[in-house]
């Protein structure tokens, strides 16, 4: 780097290539980066941002030192893209619930994936892709996830600093009932029987859903060591139904094995009470 | 003997979501274009079925982050439509303010970061920002604003909370939002610098003779509601959309492609067809703003949408400043409602163009059926279209220039491949040596 002006300065290392790298998504996380208006010049300045479509027309090849890798894999062919992109990787994350849990289309893994293509498609045969939509670390292995839909741009700045300053980011695993209670913000299913995911979901939305008189639909996937038969019970028992809690439970991050594990146990026990 | 040559893009860059081009010329003669879009489908319209019509503001925000507020606010008006809710002033004029924010959110970042660099030919927003530091650190201000405001109203900018079938989970205190006002008055003058500026650029002469759809009210600049009126003279209900206007398969796409039922001809969306059909209606100051451009409107040179969207984003802070400063708390946030076995449809102005949702429901709440048309798949025909037109003009170079020089022509629709999740890739096909 600083070869060109001739002279040595002790602390310089060369800025960390960065890729953006998408798969099936909606490009908000990446949009993220974007979002950070006040740090983005700065991002920009500490990083060498060598792939990222969406932002620039200049295109690096690699190996990179970073790959910030958004969306969920649900074609053959984004299968073997992922693997390229790992090894050509030295650091590799995932941001968002696509990339870290197979995001919202993951719904097709528990359907008829030939039923869907023709739902949606009048010449199904035009489209090829994969009866699952699955998360990155199904396929190669990550160095870091960063959660959410859509991840919060506070905690991607954190990952990049982190990453420039070679340390582990921090990016707390803590509920979001913690967060209602920082906020002062009444919780919506002591008060007003909101079934609501905040005791089992990780923290990092800022725990908005609950101040808007809603309940939480987990953004940001399962908290560490969730209990959350324990919560579907409870709220089975003061009055929600199956058909409420199993779509709440499958949505953004309906993979999410945690979540995953809990809507399944949801329909099984409907099964099993249908035939007795 | 002709030379035949393929140009491809393999992905475009500075457009949202994934596609790519590909371009065959039989010596000077443009044998075939297309737009491949290969972002993978996530099936939206598939998996909707069965799910509670309460959550598809909440499902449909993801089919694209950067105009999550479109996808919310055409899937509210359609159910809204079907349950038979009439919303109320106050519900209206919230829903007009918190689309104010993603026409300044997506506007500003198009404008600056995707469009602007290819007037001065640099790669980037950043690396535009190294010659124009002032103007597009003023474009970050400004996309800024657009997203406090969503935060403010809706939650968090990207996939906002607060969006309701019947209304809002909840009104935002008077005092919330009147803390933006001191940045929106500066950004209404800033918007108005940023738009003098982008009328300035060096356009290509390059006009066609478009078929210009866009929604029309009688009492506003349309945004949520009107009927879809065309340059070509056309007006029909949003209730009759679907015979008019068509979606078809294609097989270089992962995106329903759209055009007129009549032809299958093709037509284009997007802040230039508001502008051109709607321009009346801008607030006082885009109005007068848009007389100074220079522009003779109606415009049919797609380059400059850029100063459409300008316009537009003028016209986003004014509108947002009047809602805000008039604004009074109300209570219920959300109208009430049964729910009943039924069909709506409902288009709104998304930041690149019309889109329409319809959906069926059920006596339970649940959806049955959804059909979703983005703003993207409607322009795809008309942007292969253009390129059929503009290519001859652009072949004085190698593959990398006419490459670009395509590039330029697709970003001027600020095309959303993410949303066409029915939906782009240039790949340049000038053949094998003859």
């Amino acid at each position: 780097m600083s070869t060109e002006t001739g002279h040595k300065q002790p602390q310089s290392r060369a800025r960390p290539k960065l890729a953006v790298v998408k798969f099936a998504s909606c490009d908000g996380c990446q949009l993220s980066l974007l979002d950070c208006e006040d740090e983005l010049l700065a991002v920009a300045g500490v990083v060498d941002i060598a792939y990222f479509l969406e932002a620039t027309s200049r295109i690096v090849p690699g190996p990179y030192d970073v790959a910030l890798v958004e969306g969920s894999i649900t074609t053959a062919h984004d299968a073997q893209r992922i693997q390229d992109i790992r090894q050509q990787s030295k650091y590799l994350i995932t941001i968002g619930a696509c990339a870290t849990a197979g995001g919202i289309q993951s719904l097709k893994n528990w359907a008829d994936h030939e039923e869907f293509l023709r739902a949606v498609y009048a010449h199904p045969e035009f489209i090829s892709t994969l009866a699952t939509s699955t998360p990155i670390a199904n396929h190669v292995a990550v160095d870091f996830e960063l959660r959410g839909c859509p991840i919060n741009r506070h905690q991607l700045v954190e990952v990049i600093a982190a990453l420039v300053a070679g340390r582990k980011p921090r990016t707390p695993t803590h509920s979001v009932c913690l967060d209602c209670k920082r906020r002062g913000t009444v919780c919506v299913e002591v008060a007003q029987g909101i079934p609501c995911l905040g005791p089992i979901t990780q923290t990092g939305c800022g725990a908005i859903c609950p101040a808007y008189d809603r309940g939480c639909y987990g953004c940001f996937g399962p908290a560490a060591q969730p209990n959350c038969s324990s919560l579907t019970d409870h709220y089975e028992a003061t009055g929600s139904t199956r058909e409420q809690l199993v779509p709440l439970l499958r949505n953004f991050n309906a993979a999410a094995p945690e979540f995953q594990t809990a809507s399944d146990r949801l329909m099984a026990n409907s099964d099993t009470e249908a035939q007795s | 003997m002709t030379e035949s040559r393929t140009i491809k893009v393999e992905a475009l860059t500075r457009v949202e979501g994934e596609g790519g081009l590909y371009v065959r010329l039989e010596g000077e003669r443009v044998d075939d274009v297309k737009l491949s879009i290969y972002e993978p489908p996530r099936f939206f319209e598939a998996f909707l079925r069965g799910r509670a019509l309460e959550e598809v503001p909440d499902i449909t925000a993801r089919i694209c982050g950067i105009c999550p507020v479109a996808y919310q606010m055409s899937a509210v008006h359609a159910l809204e439509a079907a349950l038979d809710v009439t919303i109320s002033p106050e519900i209206r004029r919230l829903r007009r303010l918190l689309y104010c924010g993603e026409w300044i959110e997506s506007h500003a970042l198009h404008m600056h970061l995707l469009h602007a660099p290819d007037f001065f030919g640099v790669d980037s927003g950043i690396d535009l920002a190294g010659r124009f530091p002032d103007e597009v650190n003023r474009g970050l201000r400004l996309k800024k604003h657009g997203n406090e405001l969503l935060e403010v109203l809706g939650g968090r900018a990207i996939h906002p909370i607060n969006v309701a079938v019947g209304g809002f989970y909840k009104a935002p205190k008077k005092d919330d939002l009147l803390r933006l006002l001191p940045d929106f008055e500066w950004g209404l003058e800033a918007a108005i610098a940023t738009t003098r500026w982008v009328a300035t650029l060096d356009f290509p002469d390059f006009t066609r003779a478009y078929d210009m759809v866009a929604l029309q009210h009688p009492d506003e600049y349309a945004m949520n509601e009107g009927h879809v009126a065309s340059t070509s003279g056309s007006a029909v209900a949003v209730e009759d959309y679907e015979d008019h206007y068509e979606e078809f398969h294609v097989e270089h796409s992962t995106a329903l492609h759209s055009g007129r039922t009549a032809g299958h001809s093709s037509y284009h969306v997007g802040p230039l067809a508001r502008i051109n059909l709607n321009h009346e209606q801008l607030f006082p100051k885009a109005r007068r703003l848009a007389d100074e451009t220079g522009i003779d409107w109606p415009c049919w040179n797609p380059f400059q949408s850029i100063v459409a969207r300008g316009l537009e984003l003028v016209h986003a802070y004014e509108e947002a400043i009047a809602i805000i400063r008039n604004y009074k708390p109300f209570s219920p946030p959300r109208i009430e409602y049964q729910h009943r076995a039924s069909s709506g449809c409902a288009a709104t102005e998304a930041p690149r163009g019309l889109i329409y949702h319809r959906y069926e429901v059920d006596d339970a709440g649940l959806v049955t059926f959804a059909k979703i048309v983005p703003p993207t798949s409607q322009n795809q025909q008309q942007i292969e279209a253009d390129l059929r037109d503009w290519l001859p003009r652009v072949l004085d170079g190698d593959d990398d220039h006419i490459a670009r020089e395509c590039e330029r022509l697709v970003r001027c629709y600020d095309p959303c491949i993410s949303c066409s999740t029915h939906f782009l890739k240039l790949t340049v096909d000038r053949g094998e040596q003859a």
